[in-house]
């Protein structure tokens, strides 16, 4: 295969990923690197690398619009990315030393777990009635537009909320992507906040974060150009677009059909990094 | 300690962040995709060698080789310059919010943004991490 065939493979592959993710809230990111080193036997280093790059191309879009709706918390945001920048760096300085089939096998699992998340049925928990002492000393308490207006909502267990965002920043580091379904865990089910500000306060994180360990990359030189160019280009068109269509969208069985593939995708990487393909 | 509903300064500092990662990526998917058609033309039928594992050298690296680069015309360059636009977006967004936290006059709030920054400073420009 020369380069230009390649090229044009890996953006439409990149733009499917993207159009997809996008339609499913599960992000293009996570199926970068299993396609690049599944499908086309790039080397899992640069394939992270090119992942990174596309996660903060799409969040950044993504947030631009997200942010004008008033649902993001910017500053819990702003509080829980000195966790997640930390853990990404950390993630990103680790990885380096890691055995590669012990990354391939660990994003099977994490791309498993994502797989469940996107699947499962969200009730939005009620969050406590009572200010919790930290979050309020932080000024973390917010609202969010409802239809009855801006409804406020508190904060809760702010400590493990802060730890699960430094292992979501780890996986970034490690793993290239962007943790989206870590980072909902953690507002979700740890801080108790409404579904919708998680969701859109976590998109607006995973580029910060991403970028935090894109510089660890760039500079170990693990991002190459001419996979990096047809990918980001792939997955922000795709995901531009599948942002269009989702008003019109049947996203319930399209998420599930797009969660088995990437549970799939999970086992071969699992399977994969058992077999020892990754070795370099 | 509760604090009020967001102030109106919020909603304006919001539209600019949203407006600024807008441009921050239109521009450097354009940088990639102009560089990425000379890269094509020069590339375009070289076999692809990305199988092994290499890693990139120092003048795609690092940003002083990457602007440097860039200047001389090397489409690679170019591209990855795109790629450091892109990166610097987030950062940039992180930078307009201390300015944002400062005229609201939340100092807890200013500290905090200046450590994601000084964070993201210390990843990009490492180069022995």
């Amino acid at each position: 295969m020369n380069t230009f065939e390649l090229t044009s493979l890996l953006f439409l592959g990149s733009l499917i990923a993207g159009f997809l993710g996008s339609l499913t809230g599960l992000g293009g990111g996570v199926v970068v690197v299993p396609l690049l080193t599944l499908a086309f036997g790039v080397d899992i280093r640069y394939a992270i690398g090119t992942s990174l790059i596309s996660v903060i191309a799409t969040s950044s879009g993504a947030a631009a619009a997200y942010v004008r709706e008033g649902f993001s918390n910017i500053r819990l945001g702003m509080f829980l990315e000195i966790a997640t920048t930390i853990g990404a760096i950390a993630g990103a300085v680790v990885a380096a030393y890691l055995k590669l089939s012990w990354i391939a096998i660990v994003f099977g699992l994490v791309l498993l777990y994502s797989a469940y998340e996107s699947v499962r049925s969200r009730t939005d928990l009620r969050g406590p009635s009572q200010p919790d002492r930290l979050a309020g000393l932080l000024r973390l308490d917010s609202s969010f537009p409802a239809s009855q207006g801006l409804q406020p909502y508190h904060v809760s267990n702010v400590p493990s909320g802060f730890s699960l965002m430094f292992t979501a920043g780890v996986l970034s580091g490690v793993l290239g992507i962007g943790s989206g379904a870590v980072k909902v865990l953690a507002m979700d089910r740890a801080m108790k906040l409404p579904f919708k500000v998680s969701t859109t306060t976590s998109n607006f994180m995973i580029g910060v974060t991403a970028a935090a360990s894109a510089g660890v990359y760039l500079n170990r030189g693990y991002i190459d150009p001419g996979l990096a160019m047809p990918v980001m280009l792939g997955v922000l068109g795709g995901s531009l677009t599948g942002a269009r269509y989702l008003a019109g969208a049947k996203v319930r069985l399209l998420r599930i059909v797009f969660s088995v593939v990437v549970a799939l995708l999970g086992l071969e990487m699992i399977y994969n990094g058992f077999l020892g393909k990754f070795v370099q | 300690m509760n604090a009020p509903a967001r102030p109106m300064s919020d909603k304006r500092a919001e539209e600019i962040i949203g407006n600024l990662l807008r441009t921050g990526v239109s521009i450097a998917a354009i940088v990639v995709f102009a560089a990425g058609i000379p890269y094509l033309i020069q590339h375009g039928t070289a076999k692809s060698g990305d199988h092994t594992f290499q890693g990139e050298p120092s003048q795609l690296r690092h940003i002083s080789g990457i602007i440097k680069s860039s200047l001389a015309g090397d489409a690679a360059a170019i591209i990855q310059f795109g790629i450091l636009i892109l990166i610097a977006t987030p950062v940039a967004r992180v930078a307009f919010s201390v300015f944002a936290f400062v005229e609201e006059r939340d100092w807890l709030y200013v500290i905090v943004t200046l450590i994601v920054l000084a964070l993201l400073l210390f990843s990009l420009t490492s180069t022995n991490l």
